[in-house]
């Protein structure tokens, strides 16, 4: 925290930190079970709102020992899986071809602006109609939604290419492919790892939404019928599963980025 | 050798020509099981309106002795005493130039608000306020550049304006550190003038720190040469050149050579690990 | 001049036109059910929305929006900024946080269902604020921690008082940072906003549009699909609007170090 200037080696201070603030850190959802457990015992929170931690882990407990939350668990996975897939392809074609030129970039702006904030849950009566409660529907939704973040990022990691290799490729008459691959590809990398990572955490909200509201198969809806039929404990244990889920998701597109990032020696710039 | 603890010795008896005193400074920066001995031991005052320079080799933990004298760090052993007070923060009658101009200033601030700021802490009134900083903006170049972003100035501009800050605060002790290390020559050069003039015209003591020679000479009226790390006083060098100085004559005087070589040499050696120590006993 | 004008708006205007008169001439003759012709979309709109549908359903969702967006914004910032200047409280809520941002907001619904019903404005209000919430918090602990540390060093060397710290330091120089995660915040609040109404049916925007859809008024759940786009790229608009003007210095600087 204090000297980063040149003459002390600073950083080195920070190495014996983790360990504690890891420690620190299971402390700190020690602390938050800690305070569940209490709320609805001293009946501050009425335990029919709130359940006690135990109670929570207890039917997450049985949650997870059913045969069942697996198979919803692998259909939710596999739905997530699907549409980040589509919208990994379709964002890195579609941003590399217009991100190639010019006049696609010129022209295509405003549409990309104006279509990317519409909210992709205005989708959802239109899925419902036209798809029902079947996988397809949520795979819309994902596609619609994790699409723009990877398109974004790519635009960005295209815009990114030294112009000065750009020009250097082009005065060695190097083919169009040939530039792309060579040129474009290896700078819109790091854009797309980036790209990978938020298109991830979308795809995953919106994959659950779409079980929820519309009734798709998979822990969503377990979420909602646990709720309607008042198992109070089942649900909250089958948000913590969905909260895990989405933290091994962003702990491993992380690790993939940094994976793909060290051996790439561009500097990256997250742009947002 | 065991350092004894320093006595404090009445220190407004010293406060009336003394602007810095620094008595048996150490500092170790201490981690779990590893601890890095940064400077060993430094004792030296700085009367009021001098100006000196401070040298050492790279590593020398000539930023770790700032940082202790700007109350920015804590040290592990004795003490720093300005005008008769003992810091322990950041000190009221100090302003501090850093290296990294470009970090220093702050980027949502005008140049005029940035220069400002320190003085509406203070609660200086407005209209003395806005009197102190045209002052200090044209006595650095700048009067013209107020409603300009820090940013949109040049490297040896952002460092006029870090001084002009400097100055409108009106210190009793103004220390620089390694301000020149990041801009060009020729900025240098007019920077290192400008840096002379203002000091002669406020009468400020000036604690300036770089790892470059030739400008610890041209500037100082006495240069401290620091060994490498664990950091010690090498030797304190009073540097009789003319009060006058100018970049081409001053410089190719014979005396400026001579003070120059001796300086180099001490640099050299410390670089080497000498030691003044080696003398007295076996070193760690 | 004119030139170049016209060539901007053309380069601005020309492919939305392109694609709605697409849409327009290729649905023209549609009898699909799912897919009514554009003209007669539009001719719906006017009656569906205009006649105070605008001011019982759509303005009510949007204030609910916003009163949630803004409590977040509110809390994230004040909680973010402690916790982002102090390593060990940093420390101690990271995982918690990390683990409640990843857990999808709309599973929120359910979860908030439980306390109070959800009849109600405040509970979809609750709703989009803790939605909202964790972007701007820990986008809030991310940007003070980078605020930097020769500036840190500056204020205190220049004894800015705590107050001045905490506005001209900490919170100008994360503000980048805090905006990142406001813009994140508000697609979920969007997002919330309609999801909130599907449950416990209401009035308003999204509870519109799926009775639309249930009753089968297709070209009138067309209106509302398209109101809702409409909706977001305002909202998004004035978000980089006021964004823009906030962090002029930000872009400046970014500039300024790209160039050297």
């Amino acid at each position: 925290m204090t000297a980063t200037t040149t003459d002390v080696p600073a950083p080195r201070r920070r190495v014996p930190l983790p360990s504690g603030d890891g420690a620190l850190g299971v402390l700190g959802l020690l602390t938050v079970a800690a305070v569940v457990e209490v709320l609805p015992r001293t009946g501050l929170v009425n335990p029919g709102y709130l359940p006690p931690t135990s109670e929570i882990l207890r039917a997450l407990g049985g949650v997870l020992a059913d045969a069942d939350f697996w198979r919803l668990l692998g259909l939710t996975l596999r739905g997530w899986a699907a549409g980040l897939a589509v919208a990994m392809a379709l964002g890195v074609a579609l941003g590399l071809l217009i991100g190639s030129f010019r006049v696609l970039r010129e022209v295509t702006a405003s549409t990309i602006e104006f279509l990317r904030p519409i909210p992709s849950v205005a989708l959802i009566p239109l899925v419902v109609l036209v798809f029902g409660s079947r996988p397809p529907s949520a795979l819309v939704l994902v596609v619609y939604a994790a699409t723009w973040q990877v398109l974004v990022q790519v635009l960005y990691g295209v815009a990114d290419v030294d112009p000065v290799a750009r020009d250097t490729a082009r005065s060695y008459r190097f083919s169009f492919l040939s530039t792309g691959w060579n040129v474009v590809w290896p700078t819109a990398l790091p854009y797309v790892v980036t790209g990978f990572r938020l298109a991830a955490a979308v795809a995953l909200i919106l994959e659950v939404t779409a079980e929820l509201v519309i009734g798709v198969p998979g822990l969503g809806q377990a979420i909602g019928v646990a709720q309607s039929s008042g198992a109070v404990p089942e649900t909250y244990a089958l948000v913590i599963a969905v909260g895990l889920v989405g933290v091994l998701v962003n702990v491993l597109a992380r690790v993939l980025e940094r994976r793909v990032l060290r051996w790439h020696p561009s500097v990256r710039r997250e742009a947002s | 050798m065991a350092t004894t603890e320093p006595t404090t010795t009445a220190p407004e008896a010293a406060a009336t020509d003394v602007a810095l005193d620094v008595r048996g400074l150490q500092k170790t920066y201490g981690g779990q099981g590893r601890s890095v001995e940064a400077i060993r031991e430094l004792s030296f005052s700085v009367p009021r309106g001098q100006l000196t320079c401070i040298v050492g080799p790279s590593g020398a933990g000539k930023t770790t002795l700032l940082r202790c004298i700007a109350g920015l760090l804590d040290v592990t052993a004795g003490e720093i005493v300005l005008d008769g007070e003992r810091v322990t923060g950041p000190p009221r009658g100090m302003a501090v130039v850093f290296q990294e101009y470009g970090r220093s200033l702050f980027p949502w601030m005008t140049v005029q608000q940035n220069v400002e700021r320190p003085l509406i802490e203070r609660r200086v009134p407005k209209a003395e306020r806005r009197r102190v900083v045209a002052d200090a903006l044209a006595a650095v170049g700048l009067g013209d550049s107020g409603e300009a972003h820090p940013w949109q100035l040049s490297g040896g501009m952002q460092q006029r304006v870090a001084i002009a800050r400097a100055v409108a605060y009106e210190p009793t002790v103004l220390i620089m550190d390694e301000p020149f290390a990041a801009v060009d020559a020729q900025t240098r050069a007019d920077l290192e003038d400008l840096v002379r003039d203002l000091w002669h015209r406020l009468g400020v003591t000036v604690l300036f720190v770089t790892h470059d020679i030739d400008e610890s000479v041209y500037l100082g009226q006495r240069v401290l040469v620091l060994s490498n790390r664990p950091t010690v006083l090498l030797e304190d060098v009073t540097v009789d050149l003319p009060d006058e100085r100018d970049q081409l004559g001053t410089r190719g005087t014979h005396r400026f050579a001579e003070l120059r070589g001796h300086v180099y040499e001490l640099i050299q050696r410390a670089k080497a690990g000498h030691r003044p120590e080696d003398d007295a006993g076996p070193a760690s | 001049m004119t030139a170049r004008i016209l060539r901007r708006v053309g380069y601005t205007a020309g492919l939305p036109a392109v694609l709605v008169a697409l849409w327009w001439v290729a649905s023209a003759g549609s009898d699909s059910f799912f897919w009514p012709p554009l003209r007669t979309i539009v001719a719906t709109f006017p009656d569906t929305w205009l006649t105070g549908r605008l001011g019982e359903d759509v303005l009510p969702s949007v204030l609910r929006l916003l009163a949630g967006y803004l409590l977040a914004l509110v809390l994230g910032v004040a909680l973010g900024v402690p916790i982002g200047l102090h390593r060990r409280v940093r420390a101690f809520a990271e995982p918690t946080l990390e683990f409640f941002r990843a857990i999808p907001p709309p599973v929120l619904v359910p979860v908030i269902a439980l306390f109070a019903g959800y009849t109600g404005s405040a509970s979809k209000v609750v709703t989009i604020a803790i939605g909202c919430l964790w972007p701007v918090l820990l986008n809030t602990v991310e940007g003070v921690r980078a605020v930097d540390e020769v500036l840190v060093d500056t204020a205190r060397c220049y004894h800015l008082r705590r107050r001045s710290q905490l506005v001209h330091l900490t919170l100008r120089g994360s503000s980048p940072q805090i905006a990142a995660g406001a813009r994140q915040a508000l697609s979920i609040g969007v997002i919330l906003m309609v999801i909130s109404e599907l449950f416990g049916a209401d009035r308003g925007l999204g509870a519109s549009i799926v009775q639309f859809q249930r009753s089968f008024a297709i070209p009138q759940m067309w209106t509302g699909i398209i109101l809702l786009g409409v909706l977001g790229f305002l909202l998004s608009l004035i978000f980089r609007l006021v964004e823009h003007r906030a962090l002029a210095w930000y872009r400046g600087l970014r500039d300024a170090n790209r160039g050297a």
